[in-house]
């Protein structure tokens, strides 16, 4: 990681304005979205959205020359450019040829991707932005943080002296009155101007239409009263048919703002008459810029999906930390990422995509149906492919992939630190190891693994038998919480056995981008889980499930290794969460809960593979509730902790805030227990408690249900 | 009609609109008048008021209006859209699930009387509200219009801060009013 990176985290970090503005938007955004959608079938929706605009990325260039040659029948011309020096001499000619001097802008992503203003200006032509933001950043000589409000990072008082210095002293931080300011300065502007440059954010290629949706009424104004209408369109806007706009202005004003629709949408389809009778002149530049090759890669065509709601952006725990800067250009938050990696070079994202955390709540919300957190996964993976992995990463994972020598480096290392280590936590590392021990406790090293212990266990011969696949965490740190699992199976009748030869689940290699290492643990975890018959394959972590269930079919996937697919499909059928597995036993009546017991209050942490890729938050709450606890949910229960694997380890200062406000969020609640299915955000979490000092207990749900239930039946 | 007149007013309404109804066009014009007059402008000079050519605007109506309304322009130019406080303008439909009036704006004159005047009066007919979205695209031809334009609310931002403010660069009221039956009684 680059150091004027990290350094602009820290910066970004340090701006106040910054976390509270976007930690408070992204508290209303989450209201305004659910109320938005009320009555809606976001599911149906954004189904249609992904047929619609997956089938216009596999023929872009077919609806590109349908548009091109609707949209000219009505007398437009349209323009195709293949890269951005293209479309800024086009437009220069343009304005040259014609006479422009002024120019007035709406929003457009596209023109800022190609950095237009510089060019024009440059010319000799006097560009003005007049989306309110987009005037902000443009004065304040900014890039915009956000896709839809490019100055969300500023503060009205900041807003003022850029006004103030730029415009026109004797401005005050009132907000009504900066708008009407920007009101009146702009409208000399949209009068006197010669040509009106606009995005767009449809294109329809059956009818050669533009759509164009605002709040401001800005567009309808470049788009009246200019006699030049120029339109900078991606050519992932397209679509082939005008009914296929429907989803998309179902989604995207929903989904962008909260709104049912925006002030004003525009259905523009060739050129309209001028304000003195004249037919308009319309320009529809087409630029591709790489979008054809993303079309082409059957990896990222579905990151032609995005219709730029930046929702991703909005429920991102990161992005509300940082804001957009810190993204260093154009496209900000997670499909920026992508973007930016495609749009400008693989080599750019190095830095920026290690920001995402992988807790997948951008895919819950988008609307283009784009698996964003696995996109960014697979940059990392192309990274890693071209620059190779790092020596000491390397090293790394020679010692993880070895849990023998695992347990003992750990466990050596723990001991050397014992004098840091009192009542199960490590609570300061010397030196360069400090930085981990900052925010949080880590849990002291077992001096025995599970994988030790379990043989110890006495269990009943049972006719059923489960593996239990333990992953690190529970192997190293928190044995117990295997020895509860495997009473409670016990209870069912069912005998758990260990298989020695489970290692490491991969994801932290997957994480990394270190595919071949992460498919040579799937491998052994495979021969070692499948080589006894056994009924279910459990595991007490989400993220150890997900890769049981899912990665490692999609690691042998994207490395090409088709002959292993049928070994990890039947490993995937038989793995299942500690709570789900228990759920059905408990529904099957072969557990039952002890009667009577009121064990108190207590809140429910959501993990965030459990929740949103196991889609498995509800079991873990029914069987605490009929164990005898009383669930009281805190705010954002659903949020990462922070965590994120060796994410905590490689960005804690970003790991920290986010345990921060989840620690806020428990200790809100006012309950004595916060409950959560997930050893590594019971790490996270019990540590960061312990730190703080808040008296509230932390335990994984398999340590609360052990005493509470038994066999059924009489 | 009434179920999706009052949707169509409770979401209008939620996005700052104001909305009024009347059985005839009578009733209708007699209200913007009463407008026109708070807003100083009913007397004169004309092009306080602007209004845009529509089929409500039937010769009969226009030559009593010019009677009774000094202040109302109807020619609207660039330059009177601007100096105008209030512009006036007929659309064709109503979306109720939104509250949007959908618009053929291909003319000129309808998009420089409800863009540039700080007050928009929109004319609409109570039987032409659609329930949805996707009705509203069934009824729309863009082979018939080069510029279809739907407006929901007032002209707003929220820009700095997330702060929600009415009026941008468009018009910061937007006043509907709904005529049951625009063929009876004038």
């Amino acid at each position: 990681m680059q150091s004027t990176f990290r350094k602009s985290i820290s910066v970004a970090l340090q701006n106040p304005n910054l976390a509270g503005a976007l930690g408070r938007f992204s508290v209303a955004y989450r209201e305004g979205r659910a109320k938005a959608y009320e009555g809606i079938d976001f599911e149906a929706v954004r189904a249609r959205i992904r047929e619609v605009k997956s089938d216009a990325a596999g023929r872009l260039d077919e609806l590109a020359e349908i548009f091109k040659r609707r949209a000219e029948a009505r007398g437009a011309k349209v323009f195709r450019a293949s890269d951005p020096a293209q479309v800024r001499q086009y437009i220069l000619d343009l304005a040259k040829a014609r006479g422009v001097a002024r120019i007035v802008k709406s929003k457009s992503m596209a023109s800022e991707e190609i950095h237009l203003n510089e060019h024009l200006r440059e010319g000799g032509i006097e560009v003005a932005e007049t989306d309110l933001g987009e005037w902000i950043i443009q004065l304040a000589h900014q890039t915009p943080s956000h896709m839809v409000m490019p100055a969300i990072h500023m503060t009205k008082e900041e807003v003022t002296e850029v006004f103030n210095q730029e415009v026109e002293p004797g401005q005050t931080p009132d907000i009504p009155r900066l708008v009407q300011f920007a009101r009146t300065k702009l409208r000399p502007k949209f009068l006197e101007a010669d040509m009106g440059i606009s995005g767009a954010n449809i294109a329809v290629a059956e009818t050669g239409s533009l759509v164009i949706v605002t709040n401001e009424g800005n567009a309808r104004l470049v788009t009246t009263l200019p006699r030049i209408h120029v339109a900078i369109v991606g050519v992932e806007k397209l679509v082939a048919a005008f009914r296929d706009i429907e989803p998309i202005l179902t989604a995207l004003p929903r989904s962008a703002t909260a709104q049912l629709l925006t002030s004003y949408v525009s259905i523009i389809t060739g050129p309209v008459p001028n304000t003195d009778g004249t037919p308009k002149e319309l320009h529809i530049i087409l630029m591709d810029n790489r979008r054809s090759d993303m079309a082409r890669d059957p990896k990222f065509k579905q990151a032609l999906q995005c219709i730029r709601c930046a929702s991703c952006l909005n429920v991102c725990p990161v992005f509300r930390l940082v804001g957009g800067h810190v993204f260093g250009k154009t496209y900000t938050g997670g499909i920026g990422t992508i973007l930016t990696a495609w749009f400008d070079a693989l080599k750019q994202s190095e830095d920026i995509q290690g920001l995402c955390i992988q807790c997948g709540n951008c895919k819950v919300v988008c609307p283009g149906l784009i698996d964003i957190p696995e996109l960014i996964l697979e940059l990392r993976r192309r990274l890693a492919v071209e620059q190779g992995q790092p020596a000491l990463q390397k090293a790394i994972f020679a010692v993880v992939n070895n849990r023998r020598m695992f347990h003992a480096v750990l466990r050596a290392a723990y001991l050397g630190q014992k004098p840091f280590a009192r009542d199960g936590f490590i609570r300061h590392l010397p030196f360069f190891l400090g930085q981990l021990t900052e925010f949080r406790s880590l849990p002291a090293i077992a001096p025995v693994p599970f994988r030790d212990l379990v043989k110890r266990i006495r269990q009943p011969k049972g006719l059923e038998k489960a593996a239990f696949y333990s992953g690190c965490l529970i192997d190293f740190s928190y044995p117990e919480l295997g020895e509860a699992v495997v009473r409670i199976l016990n209870q069912a009748g069912i005998e758990v056995v260990f298989p020695e030869g489970q290692t490491c689940c991969g994801a932290p290699a997957r994480y990394s981008g270190a595919y071949e290492v992460a498919a040579q643990n799937a491998q052994d975890n495979i021969q070692a889980l499948l080589a006894e018959d056994v009924a279910y394959v459990v595991s007490a972590c989400p993220t150890c499930t997900v890769a049981l269930k899912q990665d490692f079919a999609a690691v042998f996937e994207s490395l090409g290794m088709t002959a292993r697919l049928e070994g990890a499909a039947r490993l995937a059928a038989k793995a299942v969460d500690f709570s789900t597995l228990v759920r059905r036993l408990v529904d099957e009546g072969r557990l039952s809960f002890k009667d009577g017991a009121d064990l108190g209050r207590l809140t429910y942490h959501d993990s965030c593979h459990l929740k949103r890729t196991l889609d498995a938050c509800q079991a873990p709450r029914d069987l605490l509730a009929q164990a005898g606890y009383r669930l009281e949910e805190m705010t954002e229960c659903d949020m990462c902790c922070g965590m994120g694997g060796s994410y905590s380890l490689k960005l804690p200062e970003l790991s920290a805030p986010i345990l921060e406000r989840k620690l806020g969020n428990i200790k809100a609640a006012q309950v004595p227990l916060v409950a959560m299915d997930c050893p590594g955000c019971v790490m996270q979490i019990r540590g960061g408690l312990d730190k703080d000092g808040a008296r509230v207990r932390v335990e994984h749900t398999a340590r609360l249900l052990a005493d509470r239930l038994e066999p059924d039946g009489p | 009609m009434e179920s999706l007149f009052e949707t169509f007013k409770a979401r209008a309404e939620a996005v700052s609109a104001e909305v009024h109804r009347f059985p005839t066009r009578q009733g209708a014009f007699g209200f913007i008048l009463g407008l026109l007059k708070e807003q100083q402008v009913l007397e004169g000079p004309q092009g306080g008021a602007l209004w845009a050519p529509g089929s409500f605007l039937d010769g009969a109506a226009r030559e009593r209006l010019e009677g009774e309304a000094p202040g109302i322009g109807f020619q609207v130019t660039r330059e009177a859209a601007a100096a105008a406080r209030v512009g006036i303008s007929q659309v064709d439909w109503g979306i109720a699930a939104t509250g949007t009036l959908v618009a053929d704006a291909a003319p000129v004159e309808q998009r420089l009387v409800s863009t540039l005047p700080p007050i928009h009066v929109a004319l609409a007919q109570t039987g032409r509200i659609l329930p949805d979205l996707a009705g509203a695209m069934e009824h729309l031809d863009p082979a018939r219009s080069a510029y279809l334009s739907f407006i929901t609310g007032p002209s707003r931002t929220a820009d700095i801060e997330r702060v929600l403010t009415i009026g941008a660069h468009g018009p910061e009221r937007l006043i509907v009013v709904f005529v049951d039956d625009p063929e009876r009684g004038h």
